[in-house]
């Protein structure tokens, strides 16, 4: 089983992202693997462990970026690769999706990619189902549960209705969710072995294509209006009293 | 301008949303609402009633169950025939999917879950989240037809006018798909979170009643589920009396105390009600995201130092399972149920 895990780095989920001079900053927070990358790439562990075969780690970023890929070794990943061009500095989702999939062209032989259901920064969700479309391959989307036989992989997809269970042959694309268990810490052998690695970065012209037209772009950043809220505790002599005067407060605030 | 408005449904319910959709197309100009599936006359009405100008009904039984590549396939080609400006749909697992598979084949752009989207001259605005609502982006799309899925109860509902009337057009559907359903597992039919107005949440302090017992023979485990069991029945009730929909945090949702349909917060749902009450949630910043378009936060917890109190209006530092009760009491007398 060849088993790529497409990842992004992002800022740290705790950090205070600001609007500065039209540019998002998260001051000095740590850029991290997208927490929702830990599924895919715990997902196609489980099935390498099961299978057998290798899995890659395959990212788009500056240099910086090779840190989230370094999680991702540290975590079991055999290999990983950067894809580093300063072409690519602002890509929508499907310029996203037309890179990866040309890098998943270019390693070749691939049975499953993997993706997270989101990025913490732009969080469309979308970037999967497009490089399954530019690549041919089904898209599984939102997978809690996966098993692959006989060239196939069933799912269950975690949906508003419930679970919705779906099979394909490969090769495809699936995005995984936290339903496929906790992401492995990566071990200490691990985390050495990672310092160690050398990842090759591939530009668009070792991908053999031109960078991407940017059919979304950004006008501008706004700053959501600030929800700072003093809170009032509501206190009382009994329970009835407390939840009376609370009842009295929400019913004044006509919200119901 | 021509928007095509997609209406979601499962298995004939319809994603509420699906309406407000609607309402932003009728705003620009003319809008042709298109409905997947066989045997749903009853949606074509409504959509009538709501403001549609044209209903396309992709009637193919071959469309009764979801699947990404059948339902996108058909999409690219009515919006090849019908050329609209614009596709709206509602943002939901299904068309998030299904707008990302279109847009590559229309070689154009998704944006997606906007909270506003307006028209400049002939030129289409959008504003959505960002880093979980942190900050908001405003966007173009420079591909035609612009493809757009609205979060739900971010833009106004249509009045149903019940003396609308048409009459519905077949639309070719294009079903072939790789991929195979095999069954479904339905979660319980209830309110869903994204859609309420009103939200009662718990969270793992729910299971934390000690002068409960539980009945015998129930190892640790079972006796914490079936504690947490009781706690959302009386979460459920003030839900109930208020007319809302239950909610629930990861912890609960992890601790296997209420399905996973119910979860708000990062990796659940993002809600956006008017009234949101907090029972026995820590306030978690990934809770926390799910929250930040409620109009009216109240927390309920034993815990004075809990996060949860930064963000909530109003808070009661107490026992859940003696202030919940209560307040389900005093709502009945005041709303007069």
């Amino acid at each position: 089983m060849k088993i790529i895990a497409c990842i992004k780095q992002v800022p740290d989920s705790e950090a205070k992202v600001k609007a500065e001079s039209g540019q998002v900053s998260w001051g000095e927070a740590a850029l991290v693997i997208n927490p929702f990358d830990e599924f895919p790439v715990e997902g196609a562990l489980q099935q390498k462990e099961a299978l057998g075969g290798t899995v890659t780690a395959l990212c788009i970023g500056p240099e910086s970026a090779k840190d989230a890929l370094k999680h991702a070794l540290a975590m079991g990943a055999d290999d990983a690769i950067l894809i580093s061009d300063p072409a690519l500095q602002s890509l929508d989702t499907q310029g996203a999706a037309r890179v990866l999939a040309a890098a998943i062209n270019k390693i070749g032989g691939v049975d499953i990619a993997v993706f997270g259901r989101q990025t913490l920064d732009d969080g469309s969700g979308i970037t999967a189902a497009q490089t399954a479309r530019l690549l041919g391959w089904p898209m599984l989307g939102l997978v809690g549960q996966l098993k692959v036989q006989d060239g196939s992989v069933k799912v269950a997809r975690v949906v508003e209705e419930g679970r919705q269970n779906v099979s394909a042959k490969l090769p495809a694309v699936l995005s995984i969710t936290q339903g496929i268990g906790e992401p492995r810490y990566p071990s200490f052998m691990g985390i050495r072995k990672a310092s160690k690695a050398e990842i090759p970065i591939w530009s668009l012209s070792d991908l053999g294509i031109s960078a991407p037209a940017q059919i979304v772009s950004r006008l501008e950043l706004v700053t959501p209006p600030s929800r700072d809220v003093t809170c009032e505790i509501i206190a009382g002599e009994s329970p009835t009293e407390i939840a009376d005067k609370l009842a009295d407060k929400i019913l004044a605030e006509k919200v119901l | 301008m021509k928007t095509l408005v997609y209406i979601d449904h499962f298995k004939g319910e319809v994603q509420p949303a699906s309406w407000e959709a609607l309402g932003v197309a009728k705003s620009f100009g003319s809008a042709s609402v298109v409905i997947f599936g066989s045997g749903f006359d009853t949606l074509a009405k409504t959509a009538f009633e709501f403001g549609a100008d044209e209903v396309l009904v992709a009637d193919d039984p071959a469309l009764t169950d979801y699947r990404a590549e059948a339902f996108a396939s058909t999409l690219s080609a009515l919006a090849s025939s019908r050329t609209p400006d614009l596709i709206l749909l509602p943002t939901t697992t299904r068309t998030r999917e299904m707008a990302a598979l279109t847009a590559i084949d229309l070689n154009t752009g998704v944006l997606v879950d906007l909270t506003a989207l307006s028209l400049e001259g002939d030129k289409l605005i959008a504003t959505r989240p960002i880093y979980e609502g942190k900050l908001n982006e405003k966007v173009v799309c420079a591909g035609k037809p612009v493809i757009a899925t609205l979060r739900a109860r971010a833009f106004p509902r249509p009045t149903q006018d019940k003396s609308k009337s048409g009459t519905a057009t077949k639309a070719e559907a294009k079903a072939e798909s790789p991929t195979t359903v095999e069954g479904y597992e339905v979660a319980e039919q209830t309110v869903s979170v994204t859609d309420a107005g009103i939200i009662v949440s718990g969270g793992r302090g729910v299971s934390n009643n000690p002068s409960l017992t539980p009945p015998a023979g129930m190892d640790e485990k079972q006796a914490e589920i079936w504690r947490a069991q009781q706690g959302f029945k009386l979460v459920g009730e003030l839900a109930t009396v208020l007319g809302g929909a239950v909610g629930a945090s990861r912890a609960a949702v992890d601790g296997g105390y209420i399905p996973y349909s119910h979860q708000v917060g990062q990796t659940g749902k993002v809600v956006a009600p008017d009234l949101y009450i907090a029972c026995g949630i820590s306030g978690a910043i990934q809770h926390i995201v799910g929250i930040r378009s409620a109009k009216l936060v109240v927390a309920i917890n034993k815990d004075p130092d809990a996060p949860i109190f930064k963000v909530a209006r109003y808070g009661v530092v107490g026992d859940l399972f003696q202030i919940v009760p209560a307040l389900t009491e005093a709502f009945k007398k005041k709303l007069g149920k």
